[in-house]
């Protein structure tokens, strides 16, 4: 395996990292760009096989390059491909909407997190409901 | 058993073509979705059968021999997962086409759910881990097509993170296998099983906890759970029940396949799956109770049941193993019950939020005893399914003497009651608060379409039929634990 490649490795792993902790969907993307190039490239450097292309009929005797990760290499890049489509359809449809290419907040959660007067407001009611009912009883009674 | 094992991932993916060239003619796409899918339960219980008669079976793809082709391996778990899961799809898919909305507006949803189908198919039956790859991958981006399909800002947002989270699920799937290719020259799981003790001990547990994490991520274990919350809620309802019932449970499947097949028993990280069984079941559970939104409540009891059935894998015994497999099953028609039952109470009341809707118990009397039995099921409450597989499940674990855990268990099952009692408190009893218009005749009386009900009906009919099916089940359950503890037969079936 070759050092140089092995670094390359290291470093797309590293930079895409970097990216994907930022909070810009574009440049989540092309982190994980960089993240699935280095995860490709390892996929590559996994053989150890080094030789000439394994073309069936194209060698006599010498030595071949194992395929096998390089079929590997190949279909995760295809589908890495296709993904990333995806992904920027994604995030154009998301700047369509909010006009912003930040990831935002769950919305939901804060709230639960901030305040809880949903439940607070419910149990109230509950609270006047009830008394609502002692009084048409007591109205009742009388 | 050779020409059925392709049929689940080659039918739907024809299918899938089929109803893609039919995108003008909604009945036709829905003839055929449902016919496959129809198909594929009943070739799912011919491989069980096969499988539990002659032991596992194998077939290798496009003619090429044993480590180097692929292999499509069926045996009792695999066979077990088909046939729960098939039933499952073809419920959901018919409440899809009772209910407004997606289904009917989309006509990509069709072609998108069956290639979802193969995906879930592949990745039970593949016996190769880079073709699993490919299978989550299939899953996945249909998966994300689904969650993202009507396009509202919510579904945008939380599909964004889902999306980018499993992408990095992915992409660390590639590296590891990268990884064990260069280690070991294979990527056959059956071959893999017997190169992988010629490694040295560190890097073999440092694949058992890759192995782990690859597959927690998918299967929403603690602390790498909390994508799932958040974005399944935003999914239309039936797309969220299938997720809910299948997407984590394919996770599990693949940690237990692979923590028993290519995990030596010195390496095996028990204590460790112990930990992390106990901490996704109490953290989920805690999560639960905060919530005030019917969808977001039962997303987090995904999470914390799936501790439960992590939590039978760690003991790495047979009772233990057969005991989480069971648990497996139950919950596949458990969840996907009680968020199509969610679902009827967003169609029928026009919210899921607690504040904002009551009183359903008188208002839908159906809908609620098709919550009620699933609900009750789920906290572990006697006689229903839920109960005889969370009771095998602490058996093992007291067998295990994990006591810690086991106690952790049986509280959060407690808790588990609790917040199941807050929806019903919430959404059913109470005064009548329905802030939705009812669209047809059967929805103003029952709260839905008959679709809608009748395919929640076949569900909660159907886990009813596992608690009676309890016995024999929970032997088969334990058979097919036998078969992960000593994969033998597994291997010698692709490699012979």
């Amino acid at each position: 395996m070759s050092l140089v490649l092995a670094f390359a490795t290291a470093l797309l792993f590293s930079l895409g990292t970097w990216l994907l902790l930022q909070r810009r969907l574009s440049r989540l993307i092309i982190g994980l760009g960089l993240i699935g190039h280095g995860a490709n490239l390892l996929l590559m450097l996994s053989g150890d096989e080094r030789g000439v292309a394994p073309f069936v009929g194209a060698t006599d005797g010498e030595r071949v390059a194992d395929p096998m990760p390089q079929a590997l290499a190949l279909t995760a890049i295809v589908i890495a491909f296709g993904l990333s489509a995806f992904l920027l359809a994604l995030a154009y449809r998301s700047w369509q909407l909010t006009g912003d290419d930040l990831v935002e907040d769950d919305v939901e959660d804060r709230r639960i997190a901030s305040n809880q007067t949903d439940v607070d407001e419910e149990v109230a009611d509950q609270v006047l409901r009830g008394a609502a009912d002692d009084e048409v009883a007591r109205g009742r009674d009388t | 058993m050779r020409v059925l094992l392709p049929l689940p991932v080659v039918l739907p993916l024809l299918a899938a073509g089929l109803s893609m060239a039919a995108a003008r003619r909604r009945w036709l796409q829905r003839l055929i979705g449902i016919v496959t899918l129809g198909t594929t339960t009943a070739v799912s219980i011919a491989i069980l059968v096969l499988a539990d008669r002659d032991g596992p079976g194998a077939a290798m793809m496009g003619g090429w021999g044993a480590p180097v082709g692929i292999a499509l391996v069926a045996d009792r778990f695999s066979g077990l997962m088909m046939v729960v899961a098939s039933p499952v799809l073809l419920a959901v898919l018919v409440f899809a086409t009772g209910q407004p909305g997606t289904e009917r507006e989309q006509p990509a949803f069709h072609p998108v759910y069956l290639v979802l189908a193969a995906g879930i198919g592949l990745s039970f039956l593949t016996g190769d881990l880079f073709n699993m790859f490919v299978a989550f991958e299939m899953m996945l981006t249909a998966s994300y097509v689904l969650i993202t399909i009507g396009g509202r800002a919510d579904q945008i947002r939380t599909g964004m993170t889902y999306v980018v989270i499993n992408l990095i699920a992915s992409t660390l799937f590639v590296a590891m296998v990268g990884f064990l290719y260069s280690a070991t020259g294979t990527v056959n799981m059956a071959d893999l099983a017997g190169r992988i003790g010629e490694l040295p001990s560190g890097v073999r547990l440092a694949f058992a906890l890759l192995l782990f994490v690859v597959f927690g991520i998918k299967a929403a274990v603690f602390p790498l759970f909390f994508w799932l919350p958040d974005s399944y809620p935003a999914a239309p309802t039936a797309v969220t029940a299938v997720f809910a019932g299948l997407l984590t449970k394919v996770g599990v499947y693949c940690i237990i396949r692979t923590q028993t097949l290519l995990v030596a028993p010195p390496d095996r990280p028990a204590g460790f799956i112990l930990w992390v069984a106990g901490l996704t079941m109490v953290v989920g559970v805690l999560g639960a109770i905060a919530q005030n939104d019917v969808k977001r409540i039962l997303s987090f009891h995904i999470v914390s049941q799936i501790g439960y059935m992590i939590l039978g894998l760690g003991l790495y015994t047979a009772a233990g193993i057969g005991a989480a497999i069971l648990y497996v099953l139950n919950q596949i028609v458990l969840k996907s019950t009680l968020l199509l039952t969610a679902g009827l109470v967003d169609h029928g009341a026009g919210s899921s939020r607690l504040a904002e809707v009551g009183g359903l118990a008188r208002r839908f009397p159906i809908l609620g005893w098709l919550f009620l039995l699933p609900a009750l099921s789920l906290a572990g409450v006697p006689p229903f399914s839920g109960f005889v597989a969370k009771l095998s499940v602490i058996q093992a674990g007291v067998d295990g003497r994990a006591w810690a855990v086991v106690g952790a268990a049986v509280v959060v099952s407690v808790l588990t009651l609790y917040s199941m009692t807050k929806i019903w408190g919430g959404v059913f009893w109470g005064e009548v608060e329905v802030v939705a218009t009812p669209t047809d005749a059967t929805t103003e009386r029952h709260g839905g379409t008959v679709p809608m009900l009748a395919s929640t009906a076949a569900l909660v009919v159907g886990s009813l039929a596992l608690a009676v099916l309890a016995g024999p089940l929970l032997a088969l359950c334990q058979r097919a634990a036998g078969d992960l503890l000593d994969p033998t037969a597994y291997i010698d079936a692709v490699l012979r």
